[in-house]
């Protein structure tokens, strides 16, 4: 399924690093996702992950570096630039962003009906088979509250891919579900790459699923990247902290005791 | 010695900061009318018109929903005026004259004033918790990946059915208020119903309702980006949404009356 190294990758992130009021989040991140592929990127919470994706949606601004989108530089474009390649790629949020206003088919159809010109009789026939590929044919017009978790992250994934678009985004896919429906979202994963021939890129805390589905997996910690490989290559890493995170080890913080003196004082370190 | 700098450097620096904050919310406010105008016009041209079900919508619920509670409290508000402008004018024996003070405070003041309050309360409210929630929700973000602009998919329409609405529930607000302290003062000093409305007819002019419906013009502004402000300042879950809720009540009422005043004694005296 991975496309050979030359192709063009679809995402190119250079020496990214941005910022959250003073604070550093992320220092200098380089990636590349090919056509095509499944990369997962991966950390624990606070590793910067959840940052580099807004960064790649556009949603952030860098501080510096550059982030190229199916060719284009993202960090340097206009609004109405963003939005017109924004066309070209689906999001799956978290908690699966549905409007709550409007019902599971009005939320699936809402891309169509604001950038095409098709019918009403087309959109909901576009939107009835979006919905029967996530498993929820009949259930359009119900309110998004109306569903369970699992439904409304799979009616998420219906309306990030309604307009066929060239990569597809999932935040945390399977957080928060139960083994049985959040493998099952994997499952959907898998398919929708295989059916529609999507690049996707997940972003996820979970191991389980992220080796179930990853082609890459790209491991952030601390802001930094550390090693982006195949599912076997990071399982095999001999990085200590990539095992401490793969056997889910708590890692004791590093010991100071001048800084610990201080934060307990509230002040700035003393020098005797 | 070093302990009181700090403190008052403190101080000083949370002056500083809510300062910048005011004036930073101040921008964004203004960028955000300049943006609603902006969508307004060239909507169509780049691909993304602003539709008129959202705005149909939010005048029903802004404007239509609003009419029985406008008509009781502006209802009740002329009454009150009549008394207390009859209570007054007879310690000169010159209760005829309430009529005058009963239409000029009502169409000048009152109407514009007391529907601009129950609208910050009862809409602006309800536009900050929304954009609250749908920005704690992601739903702004997807608005934004899905490459829809949120202030002409959210903003507009609220902004745009405020500007129709509340000047129509003050028209509104005018007639009842006038009708309701019109069956007072008929009542009580015996004058026939006609012969009130030739009088406050005779008293008005086109002016004297027209600066009442400017005014209300403003707060509608006021109101939908006062909410917009405090809506997409929201932190925290769900109770940041019920606080930027409050903040919008307050901070609007704070904006129309205060603007009331400016304005008024702009275009009042002399």
């Amino acid at each position: 399924m991975v496309q050979s190294e030359a192709a063009p990758p679809v995402i190119e992130v250079r020496d990214l690093v941005t910022h959250y009021g003073p604070r550093e989040i992320l220092h200098g991140i380089d990636l590349d996702i090919r056509a095509g592929e499944i990369m997962v990127i991966m950390g624990g919470s606070g590793s910067g992950k959840s940052t580099l994706l807004r960064h790649l949606l556009g949603l952030k601004r860098a501080t510096s570096g550059s982030v190229r989108l199916l060719g284009q530089e993202l960090t340097s474009m206009s609004e109405l630039q963003l939005y017109e390649i924004s066309k070209r790629i689906g999001v799956a949020f978290q908690g699966g962003a549905l409007f709550s206003s409007m019902t599971v088919g009005e939320n699936v159809m809402l891309p169509l009906r604001e950038h095409t010109a098709l019918d009403e009789d087309t959109m909901r026939i576009m939107m009835r088979l979006k919905l029967e590929i996530v498993s929820l044919a009949g259930f359009e017009d119900l309110a998004p509250s109306e569903l369970s978790g699992g439904m409304i992250k799979r009616a998420a994934f219906a309306r990030a891919v309604v307009m066929d678009p060239d990569v597809l985004f999932c935040d945390e896919p399977s957080a928060g579900l139960d083994p049985v429906v959040s493998r099952a979202l994997d499952e959907l994963i898998l398919s929708l790459r295989d059916a529609l021939e999507m690049t996707i890129v997940v972003v996820t805390h979970e191991l389980d699923s992220a080796f179930r589905i990853a082609d890459r997996i790209t491991v952030l910690d601390q802001g930094r990247i550390l090693t982006v490989g195949t599912v076997d290559e990071v399982r095999n890493s001999d990085n200590e902290r990539i095992q401490n995170l793969l056997n889910r080890r708590f890692e004791e913080p590093e010991l100071d005791p001048e800084a610990y003196l201080a934060r307990l004082v509230g002040g700035e370190p003393r020098l005797a | 010695m070093a302990g009181a700098g700090s403190s008052v450097g403190k101080a000083l620096e949370g002056v500083g900061r809510s300062v910048a904050g005011s004036v930073a919310s101040l921008g964004f406010g203004a960028s955000l009318v300049l943006d609603s105008v902006t969508w307004l016009l060239l909507g169509r041209r780049r691909g993304q018109r602003v539709r008129s079900g959202p705005v149909f919508a939010e005048m029903m619920e802004i404007g239509i929903h609003a009419i029985p509670i406008v008509t009781m409290l502006t209802a009740t508000i002329g009454v009150m005026l009549a008394i207390q402008g009859i209570y007054q004018l007879r310690q000169f024996g010159a209760e005829g004259q309430v009529v005058l003070g009963v239409a000029f405070g009502m169409t000048r003041e009152f109407a514009p004033l007391i529907t601009g309050i129950l609208v910050a309360g009862r809409s602006g409210s309800a536009l900050a918790a929304r954009l609250g929630t749908m920005t704690i929700r992601q739903e702004v973000d997807a608005l934004q990946t899905m490459g829809i602009n949120p202030v002409r998919f959210l903003v507009v329409p609220s902004l745009l059915a405020m500007l129709v609405m509340l000047p129509a529930l003050v028209i509104w607000a005018d007639l009842v208020s006038l009708l309701a302290a019109g069956l007072y003062v008929s009542a009580d000093l015996g004058m026939t119903l006609t012969a009130y409305f030739n009088e406050v007819l005779a008293v008005l002019s086109a002016g004297d309702v027209l600066h009442g419906l400017a005014k209300s013009a403003i707060f509608a502004v006021l109101i939908a980006v006062v909410a917009i402000v405090d809506g997409s300042n929201v932190e925290g879950g769900a109770e940041g949404v019920g606080r930027v809720a409050t903040n919008a009540v307050v901070h609007g009422i704070t904006a129309i009356v205060l603007t009331d005043l400016v304005f008024t004694f702009a275009t009042t005296r002399g």
